[in-house]
């Protein structure tokens, strides 16, 4: 049985302009969809929808959202379900926020401001998240409760930890280097936003040329040159607007004043400076980037999803099912912390309601990006413009001014919505 | 090279042996003291109605479920088999009745699951996977194309091979399988037998399940009939017909012994 004769490749067929491509159809929908609500919106709006300074806060307020969705994609995925993620980021919130401004400067000593205090609230959070989660996944998976059960008490009793540790008072002001986290406070600015495009560019690119590269070198099947030159093409675009559009927006003249006060010089007349892209936009990539890695080219991503499709099958197979839902468990626990620093450095304070029905925010996007709650399908670009769009309708509404009832009604629609025109798209492709 | 029946008559250690193997579930005896063996290059049946027991048996030796009374030997020495990753650690390969694939992902990731191939960065080499499974897809079932798609898509023949690759490919020495031939039309099961003959050649030894008495006879060198959860006995297949076969099923009655 040695000599082998391996499958004959069939000649790519002819398809139209995007079989072509190779595009993902139900990507080209969402960003369809999002394309449309913004166009909409900025109608009502009279162009304000679409304005520089909205774009970088509606990325700006996505990000909590978007990086829980990027985990909850892998809990749901493996057929599990996370109810607790809002009460587990305020629980580390208050943990961090506690950290910074009672225990390291008094407790320990060090004083407020000084330059240790960010890193080891940062280290101490994202522990605790890590912990919180990977217990949770333990009584999950070893323990055999229910996801739903056990993250149905993790959502009562995260929420009420936080509430015990702080006495229910806001907390804050938050360390000002750990506020760099929230958006405004912390930006690229322009030229280092520039240079943070010109690498994604180049980054793009090499995944492009290296994925075309593994597929030539067995003589696979190849896009058509043009096809792979034209999606470069847009990749680029994309890439340099979105950095374009973020250094369009410029730091309030009143604001940068007072920024040059604080340093002791004089502002020069006429000057303006972009912020350019926030540090929390840059850690949601940084989270979307490894997560798409991770469930695409590692094994614990591929268990993840053979799992998913079939647990009997993977445990079978030899994979150790529950320690993997130890860790995927953990890994979202590690998220809500992460998501907890960008948000209550946004705030620049830990409120007691710190992401309170963020776990329905962090599901919904991630059911509107195509993760089926059967398990085994699903995406982090997905959940990522899931996150877009449910952040969109939610700031277009209250900028159109619609009633605050009738944008959550609104929005709980457009979930129901969403997920039924998914189910019609499955059962067009003939995918399960 | 030694048939399996000269092996077992030359008194050569067997490749597998499971010794009084008994398991419970809620009180009822599922499999209760039942011993089999296993030569090199060998297919042994085991045959039965439902609910006889010879799945539950077969899956003390996979790994799925764990024996609470005997013991298992391979190559004469005794083993713990507590999980489906002790069973692979032993060469033991199991193809399922139900066919254990994740439905979700295409052949090579099925093919691989568990083993995947990695690059130099520790990264799934998904190109190298899809170009070993055209390989030996090449040889088991020279028909299949669909392998850019999840297996969801594809035919219940088509899954069995997917099913057969996977233990063929990792260079079983034990084979297990569940009625492999239940969902298959005629050519696929003639394809099924092809491939059990070209195991055997290599030497590798099979526990084929079947409630067919007509594909054991055409398959096997020696059956091993179970009722109610014990051993009716075992025989070569050379020295019964059809008919001893059906009685011990249905009788639970063994032709050997004197009446």
């Amino acid at each position: 049985m040695t000599d082998a004769t391996a499958q004959p490749i069939p000649k790519k067929n002819d398809g139209n302009l995007f079989q072509k491509l190779e595009l993902d159809t139900r990507l080209l929908g969402m960003i369809g969809a999002l394309i449309i609500l913004c166009i909409g919106f900025n109608f009502f709006t009279d162009g304000r929808f679409l304005t520089p300074r909205n774009i970088f806060n509606l990325t700006i307020q996505t990000v909590s959202v978007a990086i829980m969705a990027c985990g909850m994609v892998f809990v749901i995925v493996n057929r599990h379900i996370d109810l607790s993620v809002g009460a587990l980021l305020a629980t580390t919130s208050a943990v961090m926020a506690m950290m910074q401004t009672q225990i390291l400067p008094n407790v320990v000593g060090l004083g407020l401001g000084h330059p240790m205090i960010w890193i080891l609230t940062v280290i101490v959070g994202l522990a605790v998240g890590t912990l919180i989660g990977a217990f949770q996944g333990w009584m999950i998976g070893y323990l055999t409760i229910p996801a739903f059960i056990v993250t149905l008490g993790g959502f009562l009793v995260w929420r009420n930890v936080a509430w015990y540790l702080t006495s229910g008072q806001t907390i804050g002001p938050l360390d000002n280097t750990f506020l760099m986290f929230g958006g405004t406070n912390g930006t690229l600015g322009a030229n280092w936003s520039w240079a943070f495009a010109a690498l994604a560019c180049v980054g793009a690119l090499w995944a492009l040329w290296s994925a075309r590269r593994a597929k030539a070198a067995h003589d696979f099947p190849v896009k058509p040159l043009w096809a792979e030159l034209t999606l470069s093409g847009v990749v680029i675009a994309a890439i340099v607007g979105f950095i374009a559009v973020l250094n369009a927006y410029h730091i309030p003249t009143r604001r940068l004043e007072r920024m040059f006060e604080d340093r002791g010089e004089v502002m020069p007349e006429g000057l303006t400076v972009g912020y350019g892209l926030p540090v929390s936009v840059l850690i949601l990539i940084v989270v979307a980037v490894t997560m798409t890695i991770v469930a695409k080219r590692t094994r614990f991503g591929r268990y993840i999803f053979a799992t998913g499709g079939n647990p009997d099958a993977a445990e079978l197979s030899g994979i150790n099912t529950r320690r993997l839902t130890v860790k995927i468990f953990a890994l979202m626990g590690f998220l809500c912390a992460l998501s907890a620093i960008v948000a209550s450095a946004r705030l620049s304070n830990h409120t007691n309601d710190i992401g309170t029905l963020d776990e329905l925010r962090v599901i919904a996007a991630a059911v509107i990006g195509g993760t089926a709650l059967a398990g085994g399908f699903g995406t982090i670009y997905g959940a990522i413009i899931g996150a877009l769009i449910m952040q969109s309708l939610q700031s277009g509404m209250a900028m159109v001014g619609v009633d605050a009832p009738f944008q959550n009604i609104v929005v709980g629609t457009v979930l129901v919505l969403a997920v039924f025109i998914d189910i019609v798209y499955r059962k067009r492709v003939g995918a399960k | 090279m030694q048939t399996a029946r000269e092996l077992r008559a030359s008194g050569a250690t067997p490749l597998v042996e499971m010794k009084d193997i008994s398991i419970a579930f809620g009180g009822i005896k599922a499999v209760d003291s039942v011993s089999v063996d296993l030569y090199p290059g060998e297919v042994v049946g085991l045959l039965g109605h439902n609910g006889a027991g010879k799945s539950t048996l077969i899956k003390v030796l996979s790994g799925a479920y764990q024996k609470d009374e005997g013991e298992i030997f391979i190559d004469g020495k005794k083993v713990e088999i507590e999980n489906p990753r002790d069973a692979r650690a032993n060469n033991i390969e199991t193809i399922y009745q139900t066919l254990a694939l994740a439905d979700n992902l295409d052949a090579a990731s099925n093919l691989f699951l568990g083993r995947e191939m990695v690059t130099p960065m520790g990264l799934v080499n998904d190109a190298a996977m899809e170009a070993e499974c055209r390989k030996i897809m090449g040889r088991l079932n020279p028909n299949f194309q669909k392998f850019n798609e999840p297996v969801s898509a594809l035919s219940g023949g088509q899954r069995q091979s997917v099913a057969i690759a996977r233990a063929v490919y990792f260079n079983a020495r034990i084979l297990i399988m569940d009625e492999p031939t239940a969902a298959l039309g005629p050519h696929e099961t003639q394809m099924v037998a092809d491939l059990i003959q070209q195991l055997k050649a290599q030497g590798i030894g099979i526990f084929l399940i079947d409630h067919d008495v007509h594909s054991v006879m055409e398959l096997c060198d020696r059956a091993s009939v179970m009722k109610n959860g014990k051993l009716v006995g075992t025989v070569d297949i050379a020295d019964v017909t059809d008919d001893d076969l059906l009685s011990m099923i249905i009788l639970g009655k063994n032709p050997n012994e004197a009446e």
